[in-house]
């Protein structure tokens, strides 16, 4: 066992197992374990140990300046909340209606982003699980041994997500964090070199994303045990477009429950605040939240891939619509609830993000100049509502008349799996290592559970601690810079 | 004879991961560079407490008593500390909750915020203490070395890790001292 999955006992008898941090996701998170002296568990839980306070330090910017801000809560999807934050933008300027090649620009960078955001959490971060064995040899098991061992399938994971990247580059100027939303529009349009170079790779990409696809199925076909890994059921999240079929920059919100009935369907997003509300519980500075029509005891869901897999009734792109054919066809009646099947819906979504983003490439309007709509009548709130790589993804700004910022609400993705994620640490913990000797290769079956997830924590986080006792920060040379007294009634350990 | 391999830490503290994803832009080069690199603690391996290295990467500010813990860890166990994009050397954007009060912020989140239920301020154990600002990493510990950005491009990263493959110290092109 490593150090740092550290173990202690407690006055009572149990004993707290730490696995922190949590390793080769996105973010700052932690999983405790408490175990009787039998070591059978008593509780298992996911904490989310870190702190942004977004909601309050963008108070009093200027609205146009959000896109930019609030990007870098997350440099895996900066995108993604660039883009969130662009709708709600357009919506504070008064824009009801975006030029068509704006549209396909802002979709064409999405596509980018989900692309490379998902190569990225399989290839960079899941893979070696799956290739090695959840509880192989915790040294080889990363990115690095992927490319001693299997370089093929490492050179194929890297070469997509850099194309995604060169999308994002060739629309933002960057690949991380640059800019490319204006209020309305698109600051540039798309030249017609980078046109021809992202053409000129494109089948490849989707040679490549044929292949991630088939990897994932063959995995779950080979390893049926799979199936009941951190399984149980749930209730659905995702936006569908008009016709209900898979959808990432903009469409109505539709939930299922387990049995996949809708719960509503093709909501306005606008009214997410009489739909969600989010409940905040003392170990954990994620909220969770649920559909306010089920309540906090039911109303809980999952949203990501799976969610949208699950969700849709159909995607537009061939291929891409033949893959979930089989996965609903694997999956039998009704939704496929297998926590692990998220890493098969994400390459089914990786493979409709490159015929997608051939489609937009020879599409002549994409690299037309007309990139901004007259602006209108400004109002003072604004919601922007995508489908983030990780889920739905929920940015709410209200302004006053100078176009100040006075309120803002996020709920990022990784919140809303936030119960889910819990459940299923849960289950592993119960079927794994209840009543075993806990070992290395036991506790990374807990954060397999959670990588499924893929949860990015980085952004999850935007909200700030408490100081629950004293602590003094020291300079290099050991002066104390600043002492922090407890406020509160917890006791804790430094 | 093989040769003996560089190893390198990496750590997010209050960073939003960006600057390892631009790290992880030089791409191919990965494929590389791993004949040449060994990666230590790093969010991209299991490995979970740092053990010597030659190089520590340091993204991110330090907001609370966990990040002091862990620069303080890479700083025992580095050789070369380097403090990597604008979070690491000013604090960056998780710092302008510097200009308000911690409690005002804590407040607008757990029980002001828009839908909440159960409005309260998590204060649980396990969730490390919070510091009232977001701190520079040259506040808490010595730093060699500063590689700027937000984040720094992937070719930055290269020219500062491959000279120190063979010994040398990193340069950094002038058109690489940049701060967006
Ligand atoms: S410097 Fe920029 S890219 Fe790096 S962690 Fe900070 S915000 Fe993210």
């Amino acid at each position: 066992m490593t150090d740092s999955k550290s173990s202690k006992s407690t006055a009572t008898g149990t004993r707290r197992i730490a696995i922190d941090p949590i390793t080769r996701i996105e973010g700052h998170g932690k999983i405790t374990l408490m175990l009787d002296s039998d070591n059978h568990i008593q509780e298992a839980r996911l904490h989310i140990v870190e702190f942004r306070g977004f909601e309050k330090f963008i108070q009093g910017r200027p609205y146009w300046e959000v896109p930019f801000f609030v990007q870098r809560l997350c440099g895996i999807c900066p995108v993604s909340h660039q883009l969130a934050a662009a709708k709600a933008v357009d919506q504070l300027a008064g824009i009801n209606q975006l030029t068509p090649t704006a549209t396909k620009l802002r979709r064409l960078l999405h596509f980018g982003q989900i692309l490379q955001s998902h190569a990225l959490h399989f290839f960079h971060l899941s893979s070696p699980d799956f290739l090695f064995g959840f509880g192989s040899d915790p040294m080889r098991r990363n990115i690095a041994g992927v490319l001693e061992k299997y370089p093929d399938i490492a050179m194929q994971g890297i070469k997509m997500r850099k194309y995604g990247q060169q999308i994002i580059e060739a629309i933002t100027g960057k690949r991380v964090h640059g800019t490319g939303t204006l209020p309305g529009g698109m600051n540039r349009p798309l030249s017609q070199t980078w046109r021809d170079a992202l053409l000129a790779d494109i089948e490849n990409v989707l040679q490549w994303s044929k292949n991630a696809l088939r990897l994932n199925e063959q995995i779950h076909t080979e390893h049926p045990e799979h199936a009941d890994f951190a399984m149980f059921h749930s209730n659905y999240l995702s936006l569908v477009d008009d016709t209900g079929a898979l959808e990432f920059y903009h469409g109505g919100l539709r939930a299922c429950d387990s049995g996949g009935t809708p719960i509503f369907d093709h909501q306005d997003y606008c009214d997410y605040r009489q739909i969600l509300r989010e409940e905040v519980r003392a170990w954990s500075y994620m909220k969770f939240p649920y559909l306010q029509q089920l309540g906090n005891d039911r109303g809980w869901y999952r949203v990501g891939p799976l969610a949208r897999v699950n969700n849709c009734d159909a995607i537009t792109t061939p291929l891409a619509e033949a893959a979930r054919r089989r996965f609903k066809a694997f999956g039998g009646e009704g939704p496929v609830h297998n926590t692990l099947a998220y890493h098969w819906a994400r390459m089914i979504e990786v493979l409709h993000c490159a015929e997608s983003i051939q489609h937009l490439l020879h599409d002549n309007e994409i690299t037309g100049t007309d990139l901004t709509a007259e602006k209108g009548d400004r109002r003072q709130q604004g919601i922007g509502v995508i489908e983030a790589p990780r889920g739905t993804l929920f940015h709410d700004y209200t302004v006053n008349d100078e176009g100040i910022i006075t309120k803002a609400n996020l709920i990022v993705s990784t919140t809303s799996n936030n119960q889910a994620m819990n459940e299923s640490i849960r289950s592993v913990a119960n079927q794994y290592l209840d009543g075993h000797e806990i070992t290395e290769a036991l506790l990374n079956h807990l954060e397999v559970a959670v990588r499924a997830y893929d949860p990015c924590l980085s952004c999850a986080t935007h909200a700030l601690g408490k100081m629950p006792l004293q602590v003094e920060l020291l300079d290099a040379e050991g002066k104390l810079v600043h002492r922090l007294v407890k406020h509160g009634g917890a006791e804790t350990r430094v | 004879m093989a040769e003996r391999k560089l190893k390198i830490a990496t750590t997010s503290l209050a960073g939003c991961f960006g600057c390892h994803m631009s790290f992880l832009d030089i791409d191919e080069k990965l494929m590389l560079l791993n004949d040449r690199i060994e990666f230590n603690r790093s969010p991209l391996t299991d490995i979970k407490q740092c053990s010597p290295s030659d190089i520590g990467l340091i993204e991110g500010g330090v907001c609370n008593a966990d990040n002091v813990r862990v620069l303080r860890e890479f700083r025992a166990n580095c050789t070369i500390l380097i403090a990597v994009g604008a979070c690491a050397i000013t604090g960056g954007v998780p710092a302008m909750r510097n200009y308000f009060d911690l409690r005002e912020c804590l407040e607008e989140v757990y029980l002001n915020g828009t839908g909440v239920t159960n409005p309260q301020i998590p204060s649980d154990t396990e969730l490390p203490l919070l510091l009232d600002k977001v701190y520079p990493v040259q506040e808490v510990v010595k730093i060699d070395y500063f590689l700027p950005g937000c984040p720094p491009s992937a070719d930055a990263f290269l020219q500062l890790l491959v000279p120190q493959l063979d010994g040398q110290k990193p340069q950094l092109a002038a058109d690489q001292l940049h701060y967006d």
